[in-house]
């Protein structure tokens, strides 16, 4: 039923479908590529705009960073004044990385935390982005209190049972306030807690 | 220090087997006897390695240059498709008894979901060994692949030992063959969920 | 009309993948965490399913048989392809939790398997017809597992909290996934096999 194998018929054969493929493949990239755009610039905007306060005009992604770690941010601004910063932060938490955007005030006060992504196990870890009392924690904590959890000395309620990952969460959170500290010229290198352990 | 974690990691932490779920069909279809087990992942083993170090380079110089990364899913499962082929060729002409004992499971390897998984995981997913997160480069990849394909190993040998003893014991009609084979394999994932938290 | 519906429903109790003919495995115990996860996976590779065995059922009498293979295999991964894109386009959250499985449906076993056992020796509409059968077979499978998963292990059905609180959280890790299997495998054979 098939046709014969001759190497000429192997050979056209292979080449038209690889053509006829790649022609439907080009045709739905290119009509899907706008839709795609916009996806994936909504998820982020409603990422973003989680952490921020209202009312700024923010502003396109931007990089700063030393050896080994770069840090993505946002600067939200209104009529030239600079509101606040949304910076993505990325640790090793206990299954796998743990990405937060973190919304933070000049002055170091951490406006609000969302989480990006994590692989922490279900029930324990990953109440980091569900449970209430955790979350609420991060809204409007201010530079004044220490970044780290109550177990090491700070004032950072960890989730019960799950103290890696509070900690990495923590960590995280500290980073993105050493960057605002950074980008606003208070210190000379985005050092605080990046790389050291917990 | 960097390398020892990421081959811990791939071993025990995340298990291709027991806790990605990839390559799972093989798995359950091989493992009734050991010496096939141990044949299967031998030869699974060169290919995850040899085929994620020609996806990356085929990602890094050819697609990612010229913004054609929709195409990641053909231009890897084509690399693997043709690697196993010529695997095939060359094995038959250097060593055709084992080109023998692998039989069919060889060209079988193309369609294991382990040998793509791991292929696209590394092109894809961010990695904080070491600290930082950062996508893997070449070395870091290879040994990352190298390594799943020893616990994807470890895992195939583990079961096939229990497998055999599995067949001789009595067990009700209803589960007999894969259902209880099954069982045994989720009290062996939650053997290695133990490891969790380890890296 | 009555050859047409029995193709479909083999695909539910004779050619079950998920229970008779245990293809398909790795997206079955990966993306059961939930019945909605379970049914969007379902979906998804019924979609790739129907078209590839149409494709496929057209094309095969001009494809030489030693290159078969390759080229069956770069028209289904044109098809996942196309659904990626779809997917990332209209429907990105769940796209994103089913993650790695979606490019992984061009090595899901029953998508080849019925090229070669099926769509190249039957006529289009057959193929498709038996596309549409086994991708049911499959959502369902697929489904039933997710709700079995969700309910123990969450608490929840498609979402809504049956039960405060969180069930016994093994059933949505990874020992959980082949203990429902396995025990939804060996009632499939008590009860539904011939």
């Amino acid at each position: 039923m098939a046709a014969k194998s001759t190497l000429r018929n192997m050979v056209l054969c292979l080449t038209a479908v690889c053509l006829l493929c790649g022609a439907v493949l080009g045709l739905v990239y290119a009509a899907t590529y706008d839709a795609i755009e916009a996806a994936s610039l909504k998820a982020l905007q409603a990422s973003i705009g989680e952490v921020l306060p209202e009312g700024g005009e923010i502003s396109e992604a931007m990089s700063c960073g030393d050896e080994g770690q770069t840090y993505e941010y946002y600067v939200s601004s209104r009529e030239g004044e600079t509101l606040a910063y949304a910076v993505k932060s990325t640790v090793s938490g206990f299954g796998g990385p743990l990405t937060l955007m973190v919304g933070v005030l000049p002055d170091g006060t951490v406006y609000n935390t969302s989480v990006l992504s994590h692989s922490e196990t279900p029930g324990l870890g990953a109440k980091c982005a569900t449970d209430a009392a955790f979350v609420e924690q991060w809204k409007n904590f201010p530079a004044s209190k220490v970044l780290k959890v109550k177990k090491d000395g700070g004032d950072v309620d960890a989730i019960t049972a799950s103290t890696i990952t509070s900690r990495a969460y923590t960590l995280a959170v500290a980073n993105a306030v050493a960057v605002v500290k950074y980008l606003e010229g208070g210190s000379d290198g985005v050092d605080a807690a990046s790389g050291a352990s917990y | 220090m960097e390398y020892f974690l990421i081959i811990i990691s791939a071993i025990f932490v995340n298990n291709i087997l027991l806790a990605q779920f990839l390559g799972i069909c093989p798995f359950l279809g091989v493992s009734n006897k050991l010496s096939t087990a141990t044949g299967m992942s031998g030869a699974v083993c060169f290919v995850i390695t040899l085929a994620t170090v020609v996806t990356y380079l085929v990602n890094r110089y050819l697609l990612v240059p010229f913004g054609l990364e929709f195409l990641q899913t053909i231009a890897f499962i084509l690399v693997i498709a043709s690697l196993v082929q010529i695997v095939e060729i060359v094995l038959k002409k250097i060593s055709p008894s084992l080109y023998q004992a692998l039989g069919i499971f060889l060209p079988l390897i193309t369609t294991n979901c382990a040998v793509l998984g791991v292929a696209i995981t590394v092109v894809t997913k961010e990695f904080t060994f070491g600290g930082t997160a950062h996508m893997m480069n070449l070395g870091e990849a290879t040994v990352y692949a190298f390594a799943t394909s020893l616990g994807y190993g470890l895992a195939m040998v583990l079961f096939a030992g229990l497998r055999e003893h599995l067949a001789s014991n009595d067990v009700p009609k209803m589960f007999r063959g894969l259902p209880i084979a099954l069982i045994t394999v989720s009290i062996m994932a939650m053997a290695f969920l133990g490891f969790s938290g380890m890296v | 009309m009555g050859k047409k519906m029995s193709l479909i429903l083999d695909g539910f109790v004779k050619n079950n993948p998920t229970f008779v003919l245990v293809l398909g495995m790795c997206p079955t115990l990966a993306t059961t965490t939930s019945a909605m996860n379970g049914l969007s996976m379902g979906l998804a590779t019924l979609f790739v399913l129907v078209l590839s065995n149409m494709a496929i059922s057209a094309i095969a009498p001009m494809v030489p048989d030693k290159v078969h293979i390759p080229v069956y295999i770069v028209v289904i991964a044109t098809f996942v392809t196309v659904l990626q894109l779809l997917m990332q386009a209209f429907v990105p959250s769940v796209y994103a939790t089913l993650g790695l499985f979606i490019p992984l449906i061009v090595v899901n076993c029953i998508v080849l398997g019925r090229a070669e056992a099926f769509a190249n020796k039957n006529t289009v509409g057959a193929s498709a017809l038996d596309g549409i059968g086994v991708g049911l077979g499959f959502t369902v499978s697929l489904t039933v597992i997710g709700l079995v998963r969700e309910i123990l292990g969450s608490g929840s059905l498609f979402g809504w909290k049956i039960f405060p609180g969180d069930g016994v959280l093994a059933f949505v890790m990874a020992p959980g996934a082949f203990l429902v299997l396995g025990y939804l495998m060996a009632l499939f054979n008590k009860y539904l096999k011939k």
